[in-house]
């Protein structure tokens, strides 16, 4: 916010970037760029090396090689500068529980060097902006999960970061407390604050980012817009058939695969339902009737990230 | 900005103004259990010097005395002195570090700002000193009001004792980084602090110890803590000797601080 970037160059920008421990590949040259005022994500499932390549952009973890860059700088050599004008939501809320709501932004505030009274201005102004203000003088502790991430997000934006790092913003909160972050996040994206954030929850992705990678097994899979990914990679509609399982259950999914051939343009069978990915979706409906399939339940949807991801991996994001 | 940097460069310089910011977040959280603390601060010597130095001093005095005829309260009360701040300072070190890096994951939170590993580690040191110095001050009153010192100098056993505890301290936290739960802790208390605070020459002269374990007792900070608050307390100085003791401990506060940017930077930036 107040050190917004002016010129056209990124404010992340990694090539090669690859993280180890020990003889494990964490994120494996991996190469993207950041602009400023963009919301960027990272989508992909537990492990695929999303939180490794937050926590070197946050210069809280080496990298191992490859280049990386955040806004202009070598996290190497200038960690404290650029964390002076980062924002950190990590993945774990990692509050103070030996302090109040309030003195968990002050003392934040010191360590960015801002004097109390100021710490304090800003602190009350955040607290009013997640809507936590009654919880001033609270102890952390009894929060509820919803709140303790709206107050980690308060203290991220305690330095009026020009670039806020999310790493799984609402992983375990309930659809209300996820819809009330996004719509902070949102604001704060009108202001102008670059987001970079993971996730695998693909509505977060659609709802929140500009662009994202997907990544799986330390390699970036795919870039794009979401709706890039989802015209590039899967069709316009899905037609979802669950059909009632028969005792012998391997034999069941083999008796479907051949009726359904020729149906659509690919089909995906995952345990417990048939993925039909075609342009239109009644009509496959409709055909699939013709051919004497009698499925227990028949749902037309349009494209999610979530079949992108099924396309490009051959696995469900959330297992 | 630049200039903290350069600053911060400079080998064997950690304390900083970013340090300080972590000794003020243990003061904020302070400003709720001071009260509490110094009552306790308050107690603990009064317990100590009452039962020991007066109870089991009649018994001690009737038989001539701690060595060169001193009265037992007067021999005992410097060395329990440090022996407290050195106890609290391990204590402090280890259990509520390892929260503030496994449990609650507080220091995560810290190095997302300008902070370091080494201002985490510099900062908290601190705090640990300032403690032990509010115990000691306290300490020492207590010894005042018990006339249980011989010399004015006794105020001067308050920065060995601080000395003593740092020594500790500084050590304990390198080695609490080093660890993913608190069960290296148990054996350290057991095996390490509570036979220090017993046999270090706080409640006899190491020279009642078996041979072989007099130059054990020697390299241990406790002991030669221990032996220049006393002199100072018996106004029985000798300046070579305080010299000795004093640069023991310094040297030790020198290494732990040096393992401990090690062992911090090696747990906390992976």
């Amino acid at each position: 916010m107040s050190e917004t970037a002016t010129s056209q160059e990124p404010l992340i920008r990694a090539r090669r970037l690859t993280k180890c421990f020990g003889s494990f590949t964490a994120v494996d040259g991996v190469d993207f760029e950041v602009a400023p005022g963009e919301a960027f994500g990272f989508l992909g499932p537990n492990g695929a090396g999303k939180t490794s390549t937050m926590r070197m952009i946050g210069t809280v973890s080496p990298v191992t090689s490859g280049e990386l860059t955040v806004f202009g700088l070598d996290p190497a050599q200038h960690g404290a500068r650029i964390r002076a004008r980062l924002g950190v939501v990590p993945q774990a809320d990692t509050l103070d529980n030996e302090l109040s709501v309030l003195e968990n932004l002050l003392i934040y505030g010191r360590y960015f060097d801002l004097s109390w009274a100021e710490s304090r201005r800003r602190a009350k102004e955040l607290l009013e902006f997640v809507q936590l203000t009654e919880r001033s003088n609270d102890k952390v502790e009894p929060l509820s999960g919803g709140m303790k991430r709206r107050l980690v997000i308060a203290r991220s934006l305690i330095n009026e970061p020009s670039l806020l790092l999310l790493d799984e913003p609402t992983t375990g909160l309930d659809p209300q407390a996820r819809h009330l972050l996004w719509d902070r996040l949102y604001r704060l994206k009108q202001r102008g604050v670059t987001l970079c954030l993971t996730t695998h929850y693909m509505d977060e992705a659609e709802q929140l980012c500009d662009r994202l990678v997907v990544m799986d097994r330390a390699k970036i899979v795919a870039e794009g817009s979401p709706r890039q990914l989802i015209d590039r990679y899967v069709t316009r509609e899905v037609l979802e058939l669950r059909f009632r399982r028969t005792d012998d259950e391997t034999d069941d999914s083999l008796h479907l695969d051949g009726r359904l051939e020729g149906l659509a343009e690919r089909v995906e069978q995952l345990p417990d339902r048939v993925l039909v990915y075609t342009e239109d979706g009644e009509a496959a409906a409709a055909a699939a009737h013709e051919r004497g399939l009698r499925p227990a339940s028949v749902l037309v949807r349009r494209s999610t990230l979530e079949d992108v991801f099924l396309r490009l991996t051959g696995r469900s994001l959330v297992e | 900005m630049t200039t903290a940097g350069l600053r911060l460069a400079r080998p064997g310089t950690i304390a900083s103004r970013r340090s300080v910011r972590v000794l003020e977040h243990d003061l904020l959280v302070f400003r709720r259990g001071w009260f509490s603390y110094l009552l306790s601060g308050l107690s603990q010597p009064f317990l100590y010097l009452v039962s020991m130095g007066i109870g089991l001093g009649l018994y001690v005095n009737s038989n001539g005395g701690a060595p060169g005829g001193v009265p037992y309260l007067d021999y005992i009360a410097p060395a329990l002195l440090v022996t407290q701040a050195m106890m609290a300072a391990a204590f402090e070190s280890a259990w509520p570090i390892m929260g503030k890096i496994e449990w609650d994951k507080t220091y995560q939170a810290s190095l997302n700002t300008p902070l370091g590993a080494t201002d985490l580690l510099a900062g908290d040191l601190m705090w640990i000193a300032f403690r032990a110095t509010l115990l000691s001050l306290l300490f020492v009153a207590v010894i005042i009001l018990l006339s249980a010192a011989a010399s004015p100098l006794v105020v001067l056993a308050v920065p060995v004792a601080v000395l003593t505890a740092l020594s500790f301290a500084a050590p304990i936290m390198a080695f609490t980084a080093t660890q993913t739960g608190p069960g290296g802790f148990n054996a350290l208390f057991r095996f390490g602090i509570t036979p220090l605070f017993l046999f270090s020459g706080t409640f006899f002269p190491i020279e009642k110890l078996p041979l072989f374990m007099q130059p054990l007792a020697w390299i241990t900070p406790t002991y030669h803590g221990v032996a220049a608050a006393r002199s100072l307390s018996l106004g029985q100085i000798d300046p070579v000797g305080l010299t000795v003791h004093v640069c023991f401990l310094l040297v030790v506060i020198v290494a732990g601080v040096a393992a401990g940017r090690v062992t911090f930077r090696r747990r906390l930036v992976v």
